[in-house]
């Protein structure tokens, strides 16, 4: 209290005065969806910024291009996805200055996994998802718990939507429990990628009120980042 | 300024015009990843007792729907005969309720000739084995010699000791081959520190002990061992919804660990079901 300037206020219950509840943090929503292949990784977000049952924007961007070849998809209190995503894109730089060279995909995840940890004790609130290219040239895609726990993976959803996503990808990207051999799972396009994604989205904007309006969908390649928008419900 | 002046922020780096110079912004970043360059340092919260303040808030989940879910892992046995140490693990982090991931690596491989299982809190284990892995390479470039086990497992006890009460989750075990032999050590985030032949940790190490109990002993054969092994933690996936998804199985032996399985939990399921059929049809 000292520093509220309140030198004597007592640490005993007083009749009429209620301690407020110790409330750090907002959810402002929103899903992540990335999935990698081969050669490219793809990664897409919903554009909903939302608070309650208020909805802030209806355009913002939860993608985060950090290198060429390295996206970081970042939801839930948004305060600490922007202090987050800020911190790293600094790193980054000085990174870059320091090495003159750009942060590999497996470095930024390593990065990413150390930097959250920083805040064990007052975590960012945040649904972490980094999809890129790795030094092999292949797709991959990392997640995140909130105190930095860090997992490579072919395909990944989180935010809101997250637990009505992932078993989607799990069925139709993972064949999860099909008893496929590996010659028989079909190999992954972009183009497949891309729309399954898509098709997540759309179901999820039907099920949860944090996501919808719109999804910025990021197709990495070594070549570059494709940008594409697909327009969901509006409502 | 006066309102500044009573709450007494006037001196606070965003009321001074100056606030964004180079060298206030190196600081600020210097301290908000202090841990890139010295693990040990993390960012102190801006609250006393962070331990009883997180469960504040996750006691008021209820209301906010903010829940603050980390992964957490499960099912972990360990066990010294006379073919070196054993290690076999599961492989589901669950967040809360959902199964966040069903192929998570429980076993750190610290160096060569050790390795650690997770238990607890997955982001504390496996930060803190990272910092005990560049401390083990340090050991062994200061002094020419491999780190023993005991020595390890103790570098460990005093990063939990350090952090005692401030909410950190781990249970591990730390399991090695050193000039000594065989070291299995059980290590946890209350700072205990037990050396010892056969361990289990986890939410489903009661049904593993039962199994591993009643097959244990010093002189089982390599592959025996590794088979008590996978099927203790079997038995614990099938009864332990917070265990599942794939067996590993570690065997540390005098020149170093090997990984001896991957095996889908289902796959074992179908397997034992069938062996235990045939034992039936034999009688």
């Amino acid at each position: 209290m000292s520093s509220l300037g309140f030198e004597q206020f007592p640490d005993y219950q007083v009749p009429g005065v209620k301690h407020a509840d110790f409330s750090p943090y907002e959810s402002n929503g929103g899903s992540i969806v990335a999935i990698a292949g081969d050669d490219f990784a793809v990664i897409a977000a919903d554009t909903r910024l939302s608070s309650g049952y208020n909805i802030h924007s209806r355009s913002q961007s939860k993608l985060f291009k950090l290198s060429p070849l390295t996206v970081l998809g970042s939801t839930g209190c948004w305060a600490d996805t922007l202090s987050l995503t800020g911190l790293m894109k600094v790193r980054m730089q000085s990174y870059e200055h320091t090495h003159l060279r750009t942060m590999t995909t497996d470095a930024v995840a390593q990065m990413l996994s150390i930097t959250m940890y920083n805040r064990r004790f007052f975590p960012y609130y945040v649904s972490n998802i980094l999809a890129g290219i790795d030094k092999d040239g292949k797709g991959v895609v990392y997640s995140y718990d909130p105190i930095g726990h860090c997992e490579k993976a072919t395909y990944r959803a989180g935010g809101t939507a997250g637990t009505l996503l992932q078993p989607v990808l799990d069925n139709q990207i993972g064949y999860k429990n099909m008893n496929l051999a590996a010659s028989e799972v079909p190999k992954l396009t972009k183009e497949r990628a891309v729309s399954v994604a898509s098709d997540t989205f759309i179901s999820a904007a039907e099920r949860d009120i944090y996501t919808g309006d719109s999804v910025l969908i990021n197709i990495i390649t070594k070549d570059g980042i494709e940008v594409k928008e697909l327009t969901l419900r509006q409502d | 300024m006066a309102l500044a002046e009573i709450c007494k922020i006037s001196n606070a780096p965003y009321m001074k015009p100056s606030a964004w110079s180079s060298a206030d912004a190196e600081d600020d970043l210097r301290g908000l990843t202090c841990n890139l360059a010295n693990p040990y340092t993390l960012a102190a919260p801006p609250f006393e007792n962070p331990m009883h303040n997180l469960n504040q808030i996750q006691a008021n989940a209820g209301k906010t729907g903010i829940k603050i879910d980390f992964d957490h892992g499960t099912t972990t046995l360990g066990f010294k005969f006379k073919g070196g140490v054993l290690l076999a693990v599961d492989s589901r982090a669950t967040g809360g309720q959902y199964i966040g991931s069903q192929s998570m690596k429980k076993i750190v491989e610290i160096n060569q000739f050790m390795l650690g299982t997770l238990a607890g809190g997955a982001a504390d284990c496996v930060y803190w084995d990272r910092v005990l892995s560049k401390e083990c390479r340090l050991h062994e470039l200061r002094n020419k010699e491999r780190i023993s086990v005991a020595a390890a497992s103790k570098i460990m006890a005093n990063i939990a000791h350090e952090y005692k009460g401030m909410g950190l989750s781990m249970g591990m075990m730390l399991a090695g081959y050193d000039k000594r032999g065989p070291g299995l050590y059980y290590v946890d985030s209350e700072g205990s520190r037990t050396p010892g032949n056969l361990f289990s940790v986890g939410s489903g190490s009661l049904f593993a002990y039962g199994v591993l109990d009643s097959g244990y002993h010093w002189d089982l054969e390599d592959e025996e061992a590794q088979e008590l092994g996978r099927r203790a933690i079997y038995h614990a996936t099938f009864r332990d919804a917070y265990s599942g998804g794939i067996i590993r199985v570690y065997h540390i032996k005098e020149d170093g660990w090997v990984n001896i399985s991957n095996t889908d939990c289902m796959e074992l399921h179908y397997k034992y079901q069938e062996l235990k059929e045939q034992q039936q049809a034999a009688q």
